[in-house]
């Protein structure tokens, strides 16, 4: 069998083994306890040529419904969006994908250079003014930033809004466990954060606040009440995990006071991909710039005092610090926050705003058919892309009968909480038309009676 | 790379252009800001670049041509594993039955990903000799604190409260003690012997009732395989410890030995290592976890499972620790690493591990001539030279690494591990040709002669590079971490 990723010939080999001063490369495995030593072949599917795996695996993928043959209304945290063609041509480029983390930074500014413009986007969204080079995902990020509350004001206590995205919430739970920190939910009223029970909850003992904005519902949090009522609070920090497209039309949470702001970019030009990878970015205050998680590009010059960029505030990091890092990430998610920049440029300053106007637009006028077609709608207040409905059937029933129409429903609440049985989470983004918004109420309509 | 101050998007902004190209708002038009509260409508529009198309792309075009990846040229980066990224791979994952499916959707409408998903956990189960494996992790230190949260779990579901101690070498990456720190264990540090291996008397010193875990790299990062691990192993569990294996140098062994018939509890991949997921510029990456029989009751939640010929998502797992990352893991990796599997089989892989190890000792025999090799055995994937002779003569490893940007060489990885002094690490990986090896020999060769006869001209590189060596100091000091106006 030939490996054309292996550039060896016999007679190479034969070369360095004269040069190495053995007869077989067996002798370089020597010190591997020999009982140990595996005595047969692993047991994988046998090597298939370039075409035939291409061939394969184009038939398995196939097996999946792609959201390019179906209309999609399913988001609850990843969305369907335009993304630009100039994104993939980009990120396609190998010198990007085939480099390393840019630790030369004399062969890497543009990478370096790329991130350093990531991070001026991420700040200028969230309006906070420190922004890092990426997190895995919004899940993560905000986990992290839970853990940067406690370890920040020495408190063991955070407060959870239940409209945070339930998976979100998870990984928060498995993040405190490690770092022995307390979560506590705070209720839900009306599709959003409960302010009567977040002040009964607030106290000196609460390290952080953590709201999505807009939440896991689509309703838009009172930030302005939350932020008075934390202004009361000295210390306790306000967390805020937001969908940064929203953010194009929304006041950004670093005007509501909020420490850290955290959230995913795969609503900028990064496609779904079954789950991963998106990539989380995370945002902070000047104060805490130096406790934040992950890798940061500076700006600076170099000896002839040309600009460079570099990969500074280091000492945070798990390289150099060990166990006494901030985190113990190391990859990112560098590629995707490539992408990302590539899409936010496209989209440009004035093009952010619309995009996000346009999700609005679509998603008031889905609502309206909806109602129109006898669909409760469960919440009215403010929204941005996402709202919820009632219907008298089982959701899972209902999107397998949608399926067959050509449409993937939206997102069944009731995998959350059984008190969310027949509710379903409908997301409408700027790429969904009229007319297919105006079937989908119809469809629903004759399932919902 | 001709222009040294290239603009930034930002300056290349100019009020007006655009490159956008967004749908139609086809439906009737709702009145937005009578609607919300004015305090929830932004007021000043985020600065984000107003450029054309064409600026976008001359901009990230320029940007690519002042970068160094795999596809430009060797990336001998020790520990990274940079080996080259197969192309089909990067195909795959753009199809669109792969890239455009939503992770809500139903089980069966998405079939084909998940029995990627399965077979691709099957496969690392063989190679790594592991009971179970799970996909979520997003990368290798996500893998680590993963694997020590379910090593948490089931010393605690004994009653063990007191493990809350994680022994890792001094030669260990910094994601191991960090790691353990964000598990909430107390990292403890084991030293080497003068053979560059774990001190096992040291390991019976540190060992004890407080022991949770040992993470070990093997071969560890001076590249060298540590013989005695059935003893460490022994110890290790003797005093009622796991045994935790660092994927990262998986690249030397396969298809010869897998942790699992070492003896190790559990284990983290980098697929974005090993197994040609590229690594993006720094991620993104996958870090799968496989564990022993007696740990996978604690895997994250969910697990992708076949039941009569159907793939489907195992939530009905009590003893989990929950869930690490929202949806499945990074799928867009795994399914790049899955194809090189693919395509590759188990011959293939085991020869990846020969020439891997075969490159490394090449390499290492020809350059100790004339660098000083601490630990003179043969060596795995990877050795570890000190620029120790050189930094008599006044020239740095950092000097030498930055006079290697000048041959059009990334350098190895350096002042890493701690244990070496002036540190190189290189890692030639098996996707090169014995060409570029000898090509990289002898620059190494001609630097070190330089470094006798003209030491200036390796303590003053890089010379040929679009930037100088930068000031990382005031980069800290005074940190600019965004573009103003």
């Amino acid at each position: 069998m030939e490996f054309r990723y292996l550039p060896m010939t016999s007679g190479d080999k034969q070369e360095m083994m004269d040069e190495i001063g053995i007869e077989s490369t067996e002798e370089l495995f020597a010190d591997i306890p020999s009982h140990v030593r595996l005595k047969k072949e692993m047991k994988l599917k046998a090597p298939k040529s370039e075409y035939a795996l291409t061939k394969e695996l184009t038939a398995l993928a196939n097996k999946n419904t792609s959201t390019k043959d179906v209309v999609s209304f399913l988001g609850a945290g990843v969305y369907d969006h335009y993304i630009p063609s100039v994104v993939d041509h980009v990120i396609s480029k190998s010198e990007f994908y085939t480099a390393y983390t840019p630790y030369q930074p004399e062969v890497s500014q543009g990478e370096l250079q790329a991130i350093f413009e990531f991070q001026t986007m991420v700040s200028e969204l969230t309006g906070l003014p420190v922004a890092n080079s990426s997190m895995y995902d919004g899940g993560t990020a905000l986990a992290e930033a839970v853990n940067l509350s406690a370890a920040q004001t020495k408190r063991k206590k955070v407060l959870v809004s239940e409209a945070v995205h339930p998976e979100y919430k998870q990984v928060i739970h498995t993040y405190a466990k490690g770092q022995s920190i307390e979560i506590v939910p705070i209720k839900l009223k009306d599709g959003k954060t409960d302010l009567t029970n977040l002040k009964e909850l607030l106290n000196e003992d609460i390290a952080g606040v953590v709201i999505q904005y807009p939440n896991f519902f689509g309703q838009i949090e009172p930030m302005e009440s939350i932020q008075e009522l934390l202004d009361n609070q000295r210390k306790t920090m306000l967390i805020v995990s937001s969908n940064p497209l929203a953010l194009g039309y929304l006041t950004p949470p670093g005007d509501f006071g909020a420490d850290i702001v955290t959230g995913d970019t795969q609503v900028f030009g990064i496609p779904a991909q079954f789950g991963g990878p998106h990539c989380g970015y995370f945002a902070t205050t000047e104060k805490l710039m130096r406790k934040v998680p992950g890798r940061l590009v500076g700006q600076t010059k170099d000896e002839n005092g040309a600009r460079g960029y570099v990969l500074t505030l280091q000492a945070r990091e798990q390289h150099i610090r060990r166990d006494k890092a901030t985190s113990n990430i190391c990859s990112n998610q560098a590629l995707n926050a490539l992408a990302s920049a590539v899409a936010m440029s496209s989209i440009g300053k004035h093009g952010i705003r619309k995009m996000a106007a346009l999700n609005m637009q679509k998603a008031r006028y889905a609502k309206k058919k909806l109602m129109e077609h006898g669909i409760p709608i469960v919440h009215d207040g403010p929204f941005f892309n996402e709202f919820v409905i009632q219907l008298d059937k089982d959701i899972s029933e209902v999107n397998a009968e949608l399926l067959e129409k050509g449409f993937l429903g939206g997102f069944d609440l009731g995998r959350v909480d059984n008190a969310f049985q027949g509710q379903m989470l409908v997301a409408v983004t700027e790429i969904r038309t009229k007319q297919e918004i105006d079937q989908l109420a119809k469809e629903l309509g004759d399932i919902h009676v | 790379m001709s222009d040294k101050n290239f603009p930034l998007l930002f300056e290349r902004s100019k009020e007006g252009r655009t490159s956008y190209s967004l749908p139609e708002l086809d439906t009737e038009s709702f009145d937005l800001e009578s609607e919300l509260d004015e305090v929830y409508i932004r007021k000043e529009a985020p600065k984000l670049p107003e450029v054309s198309e064409l600026d976008i792309i001359r901009h990230y075009t320029g940007l690519a041509s002042r970068n160094y990846g795999v596809d430009s040229g060797f990336y001998p980066l020790g520990s990274c594993t940079m080996k080259y990224n197969p192309k089909i791979n990067e195909d795959i994952a753009r199809l669109e039955g792969f890239s455009h499916i939503h992770p809500y959707q139903d089980p069966s409408t998405v079939q084909g990903a998940l029995e990627m998903l399965y077979d691709l956990q099957e496969s690392l189960k063989e190679i790594t000799g592991m009971h179970e494996v799970s996909l979520q992790s997003a990368a290798g230190a996500q893998g680590e604190w993963t694997a020590l949260m379910m090593i948490r779990a089931f010393h605690e579901a004994n009653g063990d409260h007191h493990r809350n101690q994680v022994i890792v070498p001094d030669s260990a990456h910094g994601t191991n003690p960090a790691s353990a720190a964000v598990a909430g264990f107390e990292a403890v540090t084991v030293k080497s012997n003068e053979e560059g291996l774990v001190d096992l008397d040291d390991l019976r010193r540190v060992v004890g009732e407080n022991t949770a875990a040992l993470m070990l790299t093997n071969p560890n990062t001076l590249g060298l395989f540590e013989k005695e691990i059935l003893e460490m192993a022994a110890i290790v569990h003797e005093a009622g410890g796991k045994l935790y294996y660092d994927g990262a140098n998986l690249n030397a062994i396969m298809g010869y030995v897998r942790p699992g018939d070492m003896g190790f509890d559990a284990v983290h991949l980098n697929l974005h290592k090993t197994f040609t997921g590229p690594h993006g510029g720094g991620g993104p990456g996958s870090g799968p976890v496989g564990v022993s029989e007696e740990l996978a009751v604690y895997l994250p939640k969910p697990v992708i499972i076949k039941k009569d010929d159907y793939y489907t998502f195992d939530n009905d797992r009590p003893k989990s620790i929950g869930r690490i990352k929202p949806f499945y893991g990074n799928f867009g990796i795994n399914l790049r690493a899955y194809t090189y599997i693919r395509t590759m089989g188990a011959q293939g892989l085991k020869k990846v591990s020969e020439y891997a190890v075969l490159n490394a000792n090449y390499m290492m025999r020809k350059l100790e001539k004339a660098f000083q090799l601490p630990y003179p055995q043969h060596c795995k994937h990877e050795f570890v030279l000190s620029g120790s002779i050189q930094k008599r003569l006044g020239v740095r490893t950092l000097d030498m690494a930055k006079r290697l940007l000048d041959f059009d060489f990334h350098p190895p990885t350096i002042y890493f591990p701690l244990n070496v002094e002036e540190g190189m690490m290189i890692e030639p990986t098996e996707t090169e040709s014995k060409e570029t090896l000898d090509s990289f020999i002898d620059t190494m060769l001609h630097i070190a002669k330089e470094a006798e006869e003209n030491p200036e001209i390796v303590q003053e590189a890089p010379h040929n590079t679009i930037v100088k060596r930068m000031d990382e100091a005031t980069a800290a000091r005074k940190p600019i971490l965004r573009y103003r106006e």
